[in-house]
């Protein structure tokens, strides 16, 4: 692993900018072969990496980036124009990060953090688990711990770019004894570290985060293992980050979606100056319910950033509450927009062969639904309005 | 029956321990005796039903049902005894 020059990040609105312009320059020219061959986007991340930007959100004491989730999230929306798969990966790779810097404090988890931002570590994740499904909050594989080292074997139906990570973060129940519920998450890494690859990705979207599934099997020191139980990680953490980073990813294809509908109304409107275009009013419709995702990423990011340091508020009903009405709505509005979009530029989004074909952004809209099943979450979410009280 | 023997039958009754209740000391983790989330809202409703109050909102977090000692104070607090 080569070391990479790490250039700080400090400066506000840098890592926003610096993603927007990888974006650009190496996201957008390799959408297409991404998303055709089904590959990872190896040359964004290493634009990324080069840069420091893989650190963003570890503390400046660590050597990172020292960036808000704000600034993360602006990144991730631009990156989302231009490659959904990347920015799906990028979004994941720092939601893990998000987790080990606030719920790794032993010393082995900071040096790794130190480790993670010199080399420009990526990070995956294995949650899922054959046998729970899209149940995050329950594991049957368990930690062996002997001697200070753990040892788990986990059969995981989907690692994203397991192949192209530095480590996996896993979650498995606490020992051989605890119940379901009791889990915790554990860093894993080489040389501990053996995927046994099952399978292939072949999806209708997010064909370049090479999603396939792997028996897992790791050891290593039982420091690894993060400090607080994972049912508050997720809840503190892991839950909201994601519900926010991945609405900045969908946020991202919606967005470019309506800029392609835009230029696609204008250059009607060019062609007959004094008559407003058929699809102009659908638009303005669109550009609408655009503005109301834009609002409500940020506003949910305020909210976020309001209760950060406050552990009993981000373990509150109302928020949890909030956090999932953001992914179910995120996970909505992209494909409503998108769909709009492709009714305003007709047969030009529907061809795969014009400037304004919508055909990856639609295939990667319908994943965001079930990346955790929006009825797993609106049942949740049921069964904690059964107790939520008004402000 | 008491305070305590009724948090208890509510525990048994709702809580989908992997372990009997009458195993846990007071102070153990209810968590970590594998009481989901989801099996923590029916025990705070039941709770609600048996001594007739409602939680406040401020009360509504985990460790107010970490244990069943955690769960009595909670109880004592808004029944006010
Ligand atoms: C692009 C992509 C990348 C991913 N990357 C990763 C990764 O890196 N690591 C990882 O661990 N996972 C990853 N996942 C998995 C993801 O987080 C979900 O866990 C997974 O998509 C759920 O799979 P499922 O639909 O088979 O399961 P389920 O969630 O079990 O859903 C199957 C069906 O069951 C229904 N259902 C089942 N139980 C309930 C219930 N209690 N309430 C309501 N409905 C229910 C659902 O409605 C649905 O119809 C990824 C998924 C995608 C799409």
């Amino acid at each position: 692993m080569a070391v990479h020059q790490v250039i700080p990040v400090t400066r506000a609105g840098h890592v926003a900018a610096r993603m927007a312009a990888i974006a650009d320059e190496v996201a957008a020219p390799a959408a297409a072969d991404v998303d055709e061959s089904g590959r990872f986007p190896s040359e964004t991340l290493a634009a990324l990496k080069a840069e420091g930007l893989l650190a963003a959100l570890v503390p400046v004491e660590l050597g990172g980036g020292g960036a808000s989730l704000d600034e993360v999230s602006a990144g991730l929306v631009a990156l989302g124009r231009r490659c959904a798969s990347s920015a799906m990966v990028v979004a994941m790779h720092h939601i893990q990060v998000a987790c080990l810097v606030r719920h790794g404090r032993n010393d082995l988890l900071r040096d790794y953090l130190r480790e993670l931002s010199h080399h420009q570590y990526l990070l995956a994740s294995a949650t899922t688990e054959v046998g729970t499904g899209g149940d995050v909050r329950s594991s049957i594989c368990a930690l062996e711990v002997v001697d200070g080292r753990f040892r788990v074997q986990k059969q995981a139906p989907v690692i994203s770019y397991a192949d192209d990570a530095d480590a996996v973060l896993v979650t498995a129940r606490r020992a051989a004894d605890s119940p379901e519920s009791d889990q915790v998450i554990v860093l894993c890494r080489p040389p501990g570290l053996e995927l046994e690859q099952v399978g292939e990705w072949n999806a209708l979207g997010f064909r370049g985060t090479c999603s396939t599934g792997f028996v897992l099997r790791a050891t290593g020191d039982a420091e690894a293992v993060l400090d607080d139980p994972y049912g508050d990680i997720s809840t503190r953490t892991m839950l909201p980050v994601a519900h926010l980073l991945w609405s900045s990813v969908w946020l991202g294809i919606a967005t470019d979606a309506v800029d392609l509908a835009r230029k696609f109304v204008q250059g009607e409107a060019r062609r007959k100056p004094g008559t407003l275009p058929a699809a102009a009013l659908r638009l303005a419709e669109v550009t609408v319910v655009h503005q109301q995702f834009v609002d409500m990423v940020q506003s949910s990011l305020s909210r976020y950033e309001a209760a950060d340091s406050d552990a009993d508020r981000l373990a509150s009903i109302g928020f949890g509450v909030g956090m999932n009405a953001l992914k179910v709505s995120a996970s909505t509005l992209v494909v409503d927009i998108v769909r709009e979009c492709m009714l305003i530029c007709g047969l030009a989004a529907y061809r795969l062969d014009t400037p304004f074909s919508l055909g990856r952004h639609l295939r990667d809209s319908i994943g965001a639904a079930l990346m955790v099943n929006n009825d797993r979450i609106m049942a949740n979410n049921a069964q904690m309005l059964l107790v939520l009280r008004g402000e | 029956m008491t305070v305590d023997e009724t948090i208890r039958q509510v525990l048994a009754d709702h809580g989908r321990l992997a372990v009997p209740v009458d195993t846990l000391a007071d102070d153990a983790d209810l968590f970590g005796a594998g009481m989901t989330s989801h099996a923590s809202v029916n025990v705070m409703l039941a709770l609600e039903d048996a001594f007739e109050f409602e939680f406040s909102e401020k009360m509504l977090k985990k460790s107010t049902f970490e244990s069943i000692e955690a769960i009595r104070t909670g109880v004592l607090e808004m029944t006010g005894e």
